[in-house]
């Protein structure tokens, strides 16, 4: 289970993981049911935070999509997981229309690698950008015309990701897509006896500088000012002159080409990741990142996806794979009880440089 | 000058709940006793445009009605009544599901027990679980209880997955039955005839009904509306909101556990499938789609989400795509549903609005008062 | 035609019933019914301190909010059977100390005692049982019920049917039922809304969602009734039958405390008043006296508002 995060296998098919991973489990007669692997944590430790801190990374791009949309509509955009799976399959198809398919990894020139990752990049980017805006458009701008409360935006969300999952699994069936990999991960170098490989170097630093790209582009344009002021205060907003409409268009525009970039890390690190029910545990695990770090505060997201990918990781360790997602639920549940404003705090309007 | 004053509300077209609120008790109870017997009757008369046959096998599709129309009562007393929107109610039916199995499977280690005595323990044990689930996570706002509850979902399943003594995916096998045998010897309540698990079922909501409505017309009915429409106003007036909301969890819970182990005995095996977030979802879908806080309401809508994936089989694949479409049009055109919210809160409304109004009850509609100025005439 | 109540209501008659024996009624008979239904709106709490006596005590109350002080040592009582006007400018602290006094804030320091007893860290929901009810300045009832269930649920606040008991419905379940209904349409009746009884309470006219927010609170039978500004919003007809019903609420046994910006009705209907500004009290007297204090005046001058009348 390398792939924790990844797809959960597909309800139809027979699941043999269960039996699998039964070895880790002590029953009754011990009086324990989970197993804590002390030594394992301690072992992994370096292991688990560099995997974490690309896991995480991932995490924070799609949080960041959560908490934009949170900040300013103070809406749980529940489909944005579609969002962001919807970006994974535009790159699985990019991959394959480029004439690449399942099986040994290709060897690339490096000039070659790069433009291909960048077309696929472009194609995640518009299709998860393009999916959001109309999400919006149809979905909620109807809503928002007639003032509905709150959870009926929640609900028409919930309905919205339905439909969007349901549409891949009715096209595409309910098994991922094949795994196609574009680049092998190789090991660059070594830190405290842990190799770093090329697609985690290349996943970290790439998700740290969208997030400041997203960062300066929220704290210090124009059109940042914009989302930053409806999301204080809407109405005041207006009256000042901002399209409020069109600032939440972009909103969640920002937060599905975000989401886009997110998949094609993903897609690198889990090429078997693309489907239909894919977005759906990394999507919560990311508004988990989210409300971990203070939902409506891009640099809570950054923070709470890192944590997050971090602390799921030596839970593994701990507790045992098949526990990795319960973790993150739990996490999730005692946050929410105990800190429900993260850790570094609400809001988007309060952000600043 | 006071004219013949015709009523502006409520003249031509009146809704069938107003109609019916113009019969005495013993007309209701003219039309409704005819109506019992006729939907016991159903899987028996299998008719034939109702019939779900050849595709699928009637009593069984019916059983399957029954069992979501009691999820969604049960759901409704969360969602609709104390406006909880609660995701993880599968979790719920799940421990019903798996105490049914425990207490009764040959595969379980436990004491083994009669079915019967096992649906009052799903709902005790299940009762446990909403407490456990309700006192840290009804204190959240509505969006972020939503997500724990969710969660809580998520957990319960993969528990399911991961607990040796769960049985993961090989599941348990022969989970019990009420007794009683056939002339030839097999059991009366077996997994292939829906017939009597679906009259049992029926039963079961009659009585769910009648309970439910009776805590609807009292204080806590009362409590769980005021909650719903203005959580804060409620406890200035005097209402302990996290009691009630705890209250509602748990009823809700009890009755979710209660159809998870009728699933359970009905199918006679219970594995980790079948409780992800998805059918959790479309427990939602029945109870928004139908109206919630409308009892007839929430069971039209399961009926809805059971029944016509039974019936029409060519669409049963694209079923869930279709419940969902129809939250999100729903939620722009009619966000209260088929049928809108409507409870009766009061143990003697119907004396009080005759004593007050001359007549038995008159809601004014949903829109905001229409004609006050002489209307029309 | 005869209008029954204030101007508010539709011109359609009910069909039947109170409401329409209402409308019918003579002068005499009127008077009749309307003492009758006091009597049984009219409290029949046991309350420990005498007519006249201090029922409700503000003692140095202090509410700050961050680097903002909202209320600074506010001390004023409230004695049983008086109607108590509480004014200020816009922002002097008078929402805050209706606040604090029901629960909604924790005062900073000071105390709120209710018959001599502190209300220390009741739930909202409790320091409503302990008797303090209220109104709220933008209107909050519950829009999806009707008009005689929203005040049942005010009357719940007294009763003690538990899940159990309603689920089973007890003996105890009936008699409560009963008697909450019985209550809940006399109350309808005294504020002057029986004609809408059954209507839901977000359809109600405006004027008549104002008079079921008291309704509903003197149905949780408050030792001390407080009206956040009642009357805004209403027309000064409109005004003149709200201090009628806020004076028949005092004469029937009840003791008010109003929050009011207008200050003709202030003057008009209470028996003492109670000036905050900037969260500070800076008078405390007969209406006749505030009308003269200088330092009243010049708060209110001070605001380029035309509330003085």
């Amino acid at each position: 289970m390398d792939d924790p995060a990844g797809p959960r296998p597909d309800p139809h098919v027979e699941n043999e993981l269960s039996i699998h991973h039964s070895s880790a489990l002590y029953l009754a007669q011990d009086d324990s049911v989970i197993n804590f692997d002390v030594a394992g944590l301690v072992d992994q430790f370096w292991a688990n935070t560099v995997d974490g801190l690309s896991q995480g990374s991932i995490y924070a791009l799609v949080a960041l999509g959560y908490t934009l949309v949170y900040g300013v509509l103070k809406l749980i955009n529940f489909a944005h997981s579609e969002v962001f799976i919807y970006g994974a399959y535009a790159t699985w198809f990019t991959f394959y229309g480029l004439g690449f398919r399942p099986g040994p990894t290709p060897e690339l020139a490096v000039f070659e690698l790069i433009g291909f990752l960048l077309l696929a990049l472009l194609a995640a980017v518009l299709v998860s950008g393009a999916t959001a805006v109309v999400l919006e458009r149809v979905a909620y701008r109807p809503l928002r015309n007639r003032g509905a409360p709150r959870l009926v935006f929640l609900i028409t969300a919930i309905g919205a990701s339905f439909v969007l999952q349901q549409l891949i699994f009715i096209w595409r069936g309910g098994n991922p897509e094949q795994a196609i990999r574009l680049l092998r991960p190789e090991p660059v170098f070594e830190v405290f006896g842990v190799a770093i490989t090329n697609i985690t170097i290349i996943i970290v630093l790439a998700s740290i500088l969208l997030f400041f790209i997203a960062d300066t582009f929220v704290n210090r344009t124009r059109f940042g000012r914009g989302i930053r002021a409806v999301a204080q205060d809407p109405d005041t907003a207006t009256l000042m002159g901002v399209n409020k409409e069109r600032v939440i268009m972009l909103t969640f525009l920002i937060g599905g080409l975000l989401a886009g970039a997110a998949a094609l890390f993903y897609m690198m690190k889990i090429p078997q990741g693309a489907s239909y029910q894919g977005g759906f545990l990394l999507g919560l695990k990311a508004f988990t990142a989210a409300v971990l770090g203070g939902i409506g505060n891009l640099r809570g997201a950054l923070l709470g996806g890192l944590l997050l990918g971090l602390m799921e990781n030596y839970g593994q360790s701990l507790f045992g794979g098949e526990w990795r997602d319960v973790v993150a639920f739990v996490l999730l549940i005692v946050i929410l009880m105990f800190r429900p404003t993260g850790i570094l705090g609400e809001s988007l309007g309060k952000a600043r440089v | 000058m006071t004219t013949t004053t015709t009523k502006t509300t409520t003249s031509g077209r009146r809704s069938l709940s107003e109609w019916w609120n113009t019969l005495n008790r013993p007309q209701q109870w003219a039309i409704l006793i005819p109506l019992v017997v006729f939907i016991y009757a159903l899987p028996v008369l299998n008719p034939p445009i109702l019939t779900t046959e050849p595709g699928y096998d009637f009593p069984i599709a019916m059983f399957e009605v029954a069992r979501y129309a009691l999820i969604a009562i049960g759901l409704n007393v969360v969602v609709g009544q104390a406006g909880l929107l609660d995701l993880g109610y599968v979790g719920f039916f799940a421990v019903g599901a798996y105490v049914a199995a425990l207490f009764t499977s040959p595969d379980s280690m436990l004491t083994k027990l009669p079915f019967l005595a096992v649906l009052p323990i799903a709902m005790a044990i299940t009762m446990v679980f909403g407490v456990i689930l309700g006192s840290p996570t009804l204190r959240l706002r509505g969006d972020y209880l939503a997500i724990v509850t969710l969660g809580f979902g998520e957990i319960v399943r993969l528990l399911a997955d991961n607990l040796e003594p769960l049985r993961g995916n090989q599941g348990f096998q022969q989970v019990g039955h009420p007794p009683g045998t056939n002339a030839d010897g097999s059991a009366i309540f077996n997994n292939t005839d829906g017939t009597p698990w679906y009259w049992l079922t029926v039963t079961i909501i009659i009585l769910v009904l009648m309970l439910v409505g009776n805590l609807e017309r009292s204080r806590v009915g009362r409590s769980w509306v005021a909650i719903r429409d203005d959580e804060d106003a409620a406890s200035i007036m005097g209402v302990n909101t996290f009691k009630f909301k705890i209250w509602a969890f748990v009823i809700g819970a009890a009755i979710g556990g209660l159809s998870g182990a009728l699933y359970a005995g009905q199918l006679a095996f219970v594995n980790n499938q079948k409780f992800d977030v998805v059918t959790s979802i479309l427990f939602l879908a029945a109870v928004i789609l139908g109206g919630s806080g409308n009892k007839v309401g929430v069971i039209l809508g399961a009926i809805i989400v059971a029944y016509i994936p039974a019936r029409f089989l060519g669409i049963a694949e694209y079923r869930f795509l279709i419940f969902g479409l129809a939250l999100i049009v729903l939620m722009i055109f009619r966000p209260q549903g088929l049928l809108g919210a409507r409870q009766r809160l009061l143990t003697y409304g119907r004396q009080a609005y005759q004593r007050l109004l001359g007549k038995g009850e008159q809601i004014s509609k949903d829109a905001p008062v229409a004609t006050d100025k002489n209307g029309g005439q | 035609m005869t209008e029954p109540n204030n101007g508010n209501g539709p011109e359609v008659p009910a069909e039947g019933g109170l409401a329409a024996e209402l409308a019918h009624m003579t002068e005499a008979e009127l008077i009749e019914h309307e003492a009758e239904v006091a009597e049984v709106v009219a409290p029949d709490r046991e309350i420990a301190v005498e007519v006249g006596e201090t029922l409700l005590d503000i003692d140095n109350l202090t509410m700050r909010f961050g680097g903002l002080t909202a209320l600074d040592s506010v001390s004023f009582g409230i004695r049983r059977g008086e109607i108590l006007g509480l004014i200020g400018p816009n922002g002097a602290g008078k929402t805050t100390c209706f606040n604090a006094m029901t629960g909604v804030y924790r005062p900073t320091s000071g105390q709120v005692l209710l018959e001599g007893k502190p209300l220390g860290k009741l739930a909202k929901h409790n320091i409503t049982r302990r008797g303090i009810a209220r109104t709220f300045q933008n209107i909050r009832l519950f829009g999806e019920m009707t008009a005689l269930e929203n005040v049942v649920v005010g009357t719940d606040a007294r009763h003690k049917t538990s899940v159990m008991g309603a689920l089973v419905r007890s003996p105890r379940h009936f008699r409560e039922e009963k008697e909450a209904i019985e209550r809940a349409m006399a109350l309808l009746d005294f504020v002057g809304i029986v004609d809408r009884a059954a209507d839901k309470a977000k359809n109600l006219p405006y004027g008549y969602q104002r008079r079921l927010e008291i309704a509903r609170a003197l149905a949780t039978e408050p030792k001390l009734l407080c009206l956040d500004e009642p009357a805004a919003g209403f027309n000064p007809i409109e005004k003149e039958d709200l201090m009628g019903l806020i004076r028949k609420i005092r004469d029937d046994g009840y003791t008010v405390l109003l929050i009011e910006h207008d200050m003709k009705l202030v003057m008009g209907v209470t028996d003492r008043i109670v000036v905050l500004e900037f969260g500070k009290k800076i008078a405390d007297g007969a209406p006749s006296e505030i009308r003269e204090n200088p330092s009243v005046i010049a708060a209110y001058l001070g605001v380029p508002d035309d509330d003085i009348a």
